[in-house]
């Protein structure tokens, strides 16, 4: 004798039910918790933001330790003294640029050729240096690479931050490991006048970086399309920023 | 234990020991060297796959009368997925650095032979109170070698236990660092966590020679 559960009708029908019941749940969930995470994930970005101008809790030389996530909304706002958003050739004041998407804002930029892309600068200041702190984002190999490069006012890095959503572990998601991103601190992005960008570059003969002038990091093995990504994420975005930072330092 | 009866406690003590999922089973190997490298991060795998182990157990247990044959895999499944992103958005919504250090792992619960396993072969042909003691001890089981070798690898190869230095500082030479003692960084890559469980096992076994197969 067959049993109830074997009839097609009654397996479409536990389907369908098992389908809405499990999918309004997880709707609920997500939509219960979203307050929460976006927190955390705005939380996250501060944290990036002051680890690029050398704002963190980093003990010894390999370990990447942010400000406690608890601290970290006074100390960004102790430390970054003014957030700009430069659209074309203007320049105002916004407390929550760091809050902008730099995707939405490459994507509308790139269909729209009107569309002035607005770029967030964060001004940062420690120790009586100021910093000027620059979102990037570009592709990596598998899935998206982003970060923050801190330059001063004679544009020479002071930090970076880099991070990921899919790269290789072990290879290309080295990227933000300590070894990787310190290598960047102190090198000029402008060579001469003109703007170079930094490169992540094979075989540059300087595994330990002692050349600072030379726009040139040494590049992780295993991860050349990473590397190159980072390259061409630097390019591209800093560059935007070069103008308003000329102006701001003839200014001075 | 006089709240369970002889047969029930079986449930929680055997895959402690004699019949671990890891050691005897060799199910969940897989998360087992991707992510002991830190004795916290064990912690909440363990606990993750508990919560989910057990919870999922019952549910499975509840709806075993009314599972379509054809598709109880498919059904499984969901439960599961359904599971393991309930979980994810909480510790994203809780313990947001914990998240991200575990990121991909806690979306491969799902693919954790262990609970699959469990729903399979004791879920579906049993009650829900036995379902939801074999979940648990099935995940205690996971969890207890999880932090075994997390707390090795976490003491070997960083000198720190939860983050504490308890071996003193590598940087300033304290405490053992001071008599030229070094950390051992192979410790921190996943085939150390191989080694380890590999000792478990020997040391398993030779204690209770049934577990030893004949050839």
């Amino acid at each position: 004798m067959a049993r109830f559960t074997d009839k097609n009708s009654y397996t479409i029908l536990f389907s369908v039910i098992m389908v809405l019941v499990v999918g309004s749940l997880l709707a609920g969930v997500a939509q219960g918790l979203r307050g929460k995470i976006s927190e955390n994930e705005r939380f996250e970005k501060q944290q990036n933001i002051l680890y690029a101008m050398g704002v963190d809790d980093n003990e010894g030389t390999g370990s990447v330790t942010f400000i406690p996530t608890k601290e970290v909304e006074a100390t960004f706002h102790k430390y970054i003294k003014k957030q700009l958003v430069i659209q074309g050739n203007e320049a105002t004041e916004d407390e929550n640029a760091y809050l902008i998407d730099i995707k939405k804002e490459e994507s509308h930029a790139s269909e729209d050729s009107n569309y002035k892309r607005k770029l967030p600068l964060f001004i940062g200041e420690k120790d009586g240096m100021t910093y000027y702190i620059i979102p990037m984002r570009g592709k990596g190999l598998w899935d998206a690479i982003w970060g923050y490069v801190s330059l001063d006012k004679d544009f020479v890095v002071e930090g970076v931050f880099f991070d990921h959503k899919g790269e290789t572990p072990g290879l290309g998601a080295n990227i933000k490991e300590r070894f990787f991103m310190d290598d960047f601190k102190g090198e000029q992005i402008m060579n001469g006048n003109a703007f170079e960008g930094i490169t992540v570059a094979k075989g540059n003969n300087d595994p330990l970086n002692e050349r600072k002038d030379d726009q040139k990091v040494d590049a992780l093995a295993g991860a050349t399309i990473t590397g190159n990504g980072v390259t061409a994420m630097i390019k591209k975005d800093v560059a935007q920023y070069i103008p308003y930072l000329e102006k701001l330092k003839n200014e001075q | 234990m006089g709240l369970l009866s002889k047969k029930d406690s079986r449930l929680i003590l055997d895959p402690l020991a004699d019949n671990n999922p890891i050691t005897i089973q060799v199910l969940g190997i897989c998360s087992a060297l991707a992510i002991t490298a830190q004795l916290k991060a064990s912690i909440v795998m363990a606990v993750s796959v508990m919560v989910v182990l057990a919870v999922g157990n019952v549910v499975i247990s509840l709806l075993r009368n009314v599972i379509p044959g054809k598709i109880r895999i498919i059904a499984q499944l969901i439960i599961v997925a359904a599971l393991v992103i309930i979980v994810d958005q909480v510790l994203k919504a809780f313990a947001y650095e914990l998240s991200k250090q575990l990121s991909v792992f806690i979306g491969l619960i799902i693919t954790n032979c262990i609970i699959m396993g469990r729903f399979e072969a004791f879920a579906l042909a049993n009650k829900p109170w036995r379902s939801f003691l074999d979940g648990i001890g099935n995940a205690a089981g996971y969890g207890l070698i999880l932090i075994i070798v997390g707390f090795f690898r976490e003491l070997l190869g960083s000198g720190t236990l939860l983050g504490f230095k308890v071996l003193g500082d590598p940087i300033a030479k304290t405490g053992l660092y001071a008599l030229g003692y070094e950390n051992n960084g192979f410790m921190l890559l996943s085939p150390m966590a191989l080694i380890v469980i590999g000792i478990i096992i020997w040391i398993q076994r030779s204690r209770n020679k049934e577990l030893i197969e004949e050839h």
